[in-house]
């Protein structure tokens, strides 16, 4: 009697949580199908609401340099071009500042000054965009037309670049900001990353006879690659899609032009910047197109930093 | 079980250690010919907590020296005082002298000296790289450059690790395919790539099977001619196996050390014969 009840207690337990079990998947299941209906839901409204400049333009609207609202002639080049370059330029500078920060913080600096940096950043990556390209205006496009620029080009004014006339705003100085919001990130995955590397690993390399900078640049930087890689996209991801300060720093003029100092546009701050107002239905639909093609670049980016994880993680350990 | 102890009765040990004359106390006593490496006073903190208390010890010359006891004795920490590996650990120190064929480790290039004094680790941890490359970072970093001084090395670190055979096809893979004991040989094979006068391994078979704790064991007898080896194990018969002088170690204090046979048969402390006859640990 007594055993037969614990056995049903026992069987009703294990009921339980077998349809613990089922809830469990069938949440997942709800998530991950509600994850798939989200994208395709995007997809499909941008599909729609620009189909009618897609049709009109074709394939000729992404190669189109011609942004012209007042004549209806919509061209996405311009913006691809500057969204493009202002988000390489925002790495080549934050990536190796980013990640040499971030060494400094794991391997070099004591503990203490580095958990206070590391809260100091944390909180940089917190401030909203607005306000970095407030800042940019008082102080970073004053600096950048009055400093920067004229010694870039006094000593690389021979590449295309660097030459032609100084507005302060333009691709560079749009670089410049997305560097400095985009470094955070950098800083502070990176330096997870190493942090995370085992001990054992800097010992290996320490007990052969390696310096601390050997260890740290043969040993602990390929063990933290993955993390490494993976701050880079996100940056990378916020670099694209920034609207705010882009927008207030990159002298919004749609055409493409060699120089970096020159104004120039980017995919997002055209679409914030006319969506408003926008002329016509075709104009509207040109700029969800442009929101489309901006779509598209961060899927294309984000599948290649998923390829290039699953390649370098193949190759080591 | 009676632990089987190798064959030694070669004259050359010495009995006792500990009290023997020639090794009794004084910093400035000459060390003997065949101590390879020594300490002497040596008292060791990681910030206030004394982890080591006035250890003396000659490690000798080609010999394959053991150190026992319960965990959290300080084996590691002495070991890792050899190389000085500790000093990576912020807010470490010791008192007293540690010898490299009679110089303080103190005095010498930090990066010569561990290239002299090799470590194999308890966890076996190759590079996240490939088998050719785990093995050629060692002479790499100690300058060698040349493409086939680098094979050749590879090839003869692997032989005397006893890998070859098992890895010669697939240098190029990562050592993350290898198994656990071919790790663990291949970290040996790593560590005895820089041709090492001395070996230390802390625990390096506590993770593996049998076979291949016996491999492990048969090579440390095989390069035993050129290398004066150190092991620390909390497994009394591998000591016995394999060391020709022990050490036992409890609560940061060396109880005895003497020739293994001595520390297994005959005893001089009823501390060492607790642990050892397994009552204690
Ligand atoms: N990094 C460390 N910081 C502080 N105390 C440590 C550290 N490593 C070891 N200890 C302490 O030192 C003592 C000896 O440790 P260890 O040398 O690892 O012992 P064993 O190798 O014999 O098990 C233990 O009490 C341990 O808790
Ligand atoms: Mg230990």
């Amino acid at each position: 009697m007594a055993s037969s009840a614990k056995s049903t207690s026992f069987t009703a337990v294990r009921k339980s949580v077998q349809m613990g079990d089922e809830a469990a998947r069938l949440v997942t299941l709800v998530f991950a199908g509600g994850i798939l209906l989200i994208t395709l839901l995007v997809v499909a409204v941008l599909w729609d609401h620009s189909s009618l400049a897609l049709y009109k333009f074709g394939f000729h609207f992404f190669t189109s340099q011609n942004w012209d609202p007042n004549s209806d002639e919509f061209g996405a080049l311009p913006f691809v071009y500057g969204t493009l370059m202002t988000s390489f330029l925002a790495l080549l500078i934050a990536v190796p500042l980013g990640v040499g920060a971030a060494i400094f913080l794991a391997e070099l600096a004591p503990p203490k000054i580095s958990s206070i940096l590391t809260f100091l950043v944390e909180l940089l990556a917190a401030v909203p965009s607005v306000i970095y390209g407030l800042l940019a205006i008082f102080t970073l496009v004053p600096f950048m037309r009055d400093t920067v620029e004229p010694a870039l080009q006094s000593t690389l004014g021979f590449l295309p670049f660097f030459q032609g006339q100084i507005f302060g705003v333009g691709y560079l100085t749009a670089g410049v900001i997305l560097a400095i919001m985009t470094f955070p990130f950098i800083i502070s995955i990176s330096r997870e990353a190493l942090l995370a590397v085992p001990r054992e690993q800097r010992e290996a390399a320490l007990a052969l006879g390696a310096t601390q900078w050997e260890s740290t640049f043969d040993i602990v930087l390929p063990n933290a690659r993955l993390g490494i890689i993976g701050s880079i996209f996100l940056g990378l991801a916020r670099a694209l899609g920034e609207t705010m300060a882009v927008t207030m720093v990159i002298g919004n003029d749609p055409s493409i032009k060699a120089s970096l100092f020159a104004p120039g546009y980017t995919i997002a701050a055209v679409i914030a910047n006319e969506f408003a107002e926008a002329s016509g239905n075709l104009h509207l639909s040109a700029l969800v197109a442009l929101s489309f093609v901006l779509f598209l670049l961060t899927m294309v980016i984000n599948g290649a930093a998923r390829l290039m994880i699953m390649a370098t993680s193949r190759k080591g350990a | 079980m009676q632990p089987k102890v190798s064959s030694m009765s070669s004259p050359s040990f010495p009995t006792k250690m500990h009290i023997e004359p020639h090794s009794s106390g004084a910093a400035n006593t000459p060390t003997s010919k065949e101590a390879k490496m020594r300490a002497a006073n040596l008292n060791f903190f990681y910030g206030s907590f004394q982890a080591l208390y006035d250890i003396d010890l000659e490690i000798q010359a080609n010999r394959i020296t053991a150190l026992i006891g319960p965990s959290g004795c300080g084996k590691s920490t002495f070991l890792r005082t050899l190389n000085r590996i500790n000093e990576t650990i912020r807010g470490t120190r010791y008192t007293g002298e540690v010898l490299l064929d009679g110089v303080d480790v103190k005095s010498q290039d930090v990066t010569a000296l561990r290239r002299r004094v090799g470590m194999v680790f308890q966890k076996s941890n190759p590079f996240p790289k490939t088998i050719f490359d785990n093995i050629a970072y060692g002479p790499k970093v100690n300058g060698m450059t040349s493409k086939q001084d680098l094979e050749v090395t590879v090839e003869k670190s692997l032989r005397r690790a006893a890998l070859w055979e098992e890895v010669k096809d697939k240098l190029q893979k990562p050592a993350s395919a290898l198994s656990g004991g071919q790790q663990q040989r291949l970290c040996i094979a790593r560590a005895m790539a820089v041709d090492p006068e001395v070996l230390l391994l802390d625990e390096p078979c506590s993770a593996l099977d049998p076979i291949a704790t016996l491999k492990i064991e048969e090579l440390l007898f095989s390069i035993k001619d050129q290398t004066t080896i150190v092991i620390v194990t909390h497994n009394m018969q591998q000591a016995a196996r394999v060391a020709d002088n022990t050490g036992f170690f409890m609560l940061g204090k060396l109880v005895e050390f003497d020739r293994t046979e001595m520390i297994f048969r005959n005893p001089s402390k009823k501390e060492t014969e607790d642990y050892v006859t397994g009552r204690f640990g």
